[in-house]
């Protein structure tokens, strides 16, 4: 089935099975890498991207029922090429990254947070996280990050997204 | 691709959604899909073809209609979880909602979805079955209505028609100012699936003299049940921790819990008494401090 995507903002056209998940889609067919697939049965929320501004699982989205809708993957994030969003870089600073491999998905996450909550409670973050497993870190510097990128965010006065 | 092979159609309308699955035995509805795609991914379903209902305006929708709210079956559980409808009328749906599943899955699941999935820990099963909702489902022949504490017959297993779909649902509105909502939760990590829920809505007079109450249980035994013995008791008390306390754990005596690899099925029961009666407590409190009138 040919499906029209809007990934980061951009109009791509693919040729799918219906079988095949939004999350297989991206990666193989847009060559989006960053949208890691971990346990691809809607668990661990390493593949998280966001649908329209908020999060959802694309290992559990088929790619024929994602047209019409706004999809942003990690690669949608950087402001420009080789740069990273305040978010990003929050997460390097605090060491909230060991392996990576949650961490497109965590960002993801946290960043629809911002997005709605430009001043979350800790509680907050650990409850926008929560679906999104991490075996390195124990969270808690990946909690740190996201407060940080919200303290400079409202330091600086920007929302989240704006440079 | 971890799924087998399967068609994919998209229809725009309620009965030519029902036409498609009356056509095909084969035929699964998908809406959310937050269930329905991990089911597929192990193959542990097999459909010839979805039909997906995501997109039927028909379907999304929540309605005041005074002693009801309406909720069409594809709203999505996050939009449920925001709206002010659903905020003031029923208060027990709404402090339900940010338990099911985690934010993610819940900007996908649908409200219908989960009813029609019928997982015995479903926190939105469990709280029409408490509050007595009637779901309406339509097939290719009409339209029928089902009374949620008819509706569930075992694990993931509904009294929905072969080749129905659920329409809506209609969770009635308690009229009384001064009413109140708990629910609680036990399970292995937050937002994991209940080894037991427990639902409660307490409607009190002036005089804090409870003149409702619904009580019930869901994660425990096959099916979500609401324990209208406890209802009979405690209607006209001033739901003292004691009574609240007999009267939950004389109700959920009988109540058929299941064993597996998490949880024994008395150590279910035991839990079950107690989150029912703190659900009912807070349930308590919250309409103790409500406006008096709405």
């Amino acid at each position: 089935m040919r499906v029209e995507l809007q990934v980061n903002d951009r109009t791509s056209e693919v040729d799918v099975e219906p079988r095949c998940t939004l999350l297989d889609c991206l990666r193989e067919n847009l060559g989006l890498e960053g949208t890691h697939a971990g346990c691809e049965h809607g668990v661990c929320g390493a593949c998280t991207i966001l649908v329209d501004g908020e999060p959802a699982r694309s290992c559990l989205m088929l790619a024929v029922q994602a047209d019409g809708h706004e999809l942003t993957t990690i690669e949608g994030l950087s402001p420009g090429p080789g740069e990273l969003s305040v978010l990003q870089d929050a997460f390097c600073e605090t060491h909230g990254l060991q392996c990576g491999y949650c961490t497109p998905g965590m960002i993801l996450a946290a960043h629809a947070l911002l997005a709605r909550t430009p001043q979350p409670t800790r509680a907050d973050i650990v409850e926008a996280i929560s679906g999104n497993l991490c075996r390195c870190t124990g969270y808690g510097q990946i909690v740190e990050a996201i407060a940080l990128a919200a303290e400079r965010l409202r330091s600086a006065n920007l929302k989240i997204g704006e440079t | 691709m971890k799924p087998v092979a399967f068609d994919y159609v998209r229809p725009t309308s309620i009965s030519e959604a029902c036409v498609l699955l009356a056509g095909d035995d084969g035929a699964r509805v998908i809406a959310g899909g937050q269930t329905l795609i991990p089911l597929l991914a192990m193959r542990l379903a097999r459909p010839t073809r979805l039909v997906d209902i995501a997109r039927i305006a028909d379907l999304a929708f929540i309605r005041d209609e005074g002693e009801g709210v309406r909720i069409g079956a594809v709203t999505r559980q996050s939009v449920a979880e925001r709206n002010r409808i659903v905020a003031t009328k029923l208060p027990l749906l709404a402090k339900a909602l940010p338990w099911v599943g985690h934010q993610a899955t819940r900007h996908r699941g649908t409200v219908g979805g989960s009813i029609a999935n019928g997982d015995p820990a479903g926190e939105i099963p469990l709280v029409a079955v408490t509050l007595q909702a009637t779901i309406t489902a339509q097939d290719a022949t009409g339209s029928t209505e089902l009374a949620a504490g008819e509706f569930y017959l075992g694990p993931m297993i509904s009294a929905l028609p072969e080749g129905a779909i659920v329409t809506h649902i209609r969770f009635p509105v308690w009229q009384q100012g001064r009413t109140g909502a708990g629910f609680h939760e036990v399970s292995a990590r937050r937002s994991d699936f209940a080894f037991v829920a427990s639902a409660a809505q307490v409607a009190l007079d002036a005089d804090g003299v409870c003149t409702a109450l619904s009580v019930g249980i869901g994660g425990a035994g096959d099916t979500p049940v609401r324990l209208g013995a406890v209802s009979e008791t405690l209607v006209g008390s001033r739901l003292e921790e004691t009574e609240v306390q007999e009267a939950v754990v004389a109700a959920s005596a009988n109540v058929e819990t299941v064993d597996d690899l998490h949880a024994s099925a008395a150590y279910r029961k035991r839990v079950a008494a107690t989150l029912a009666c703190r659900a009912i407590l807070e349930a308590r409190d919250e309409a103790a401090g409500a406006p008096h009138a709405r």
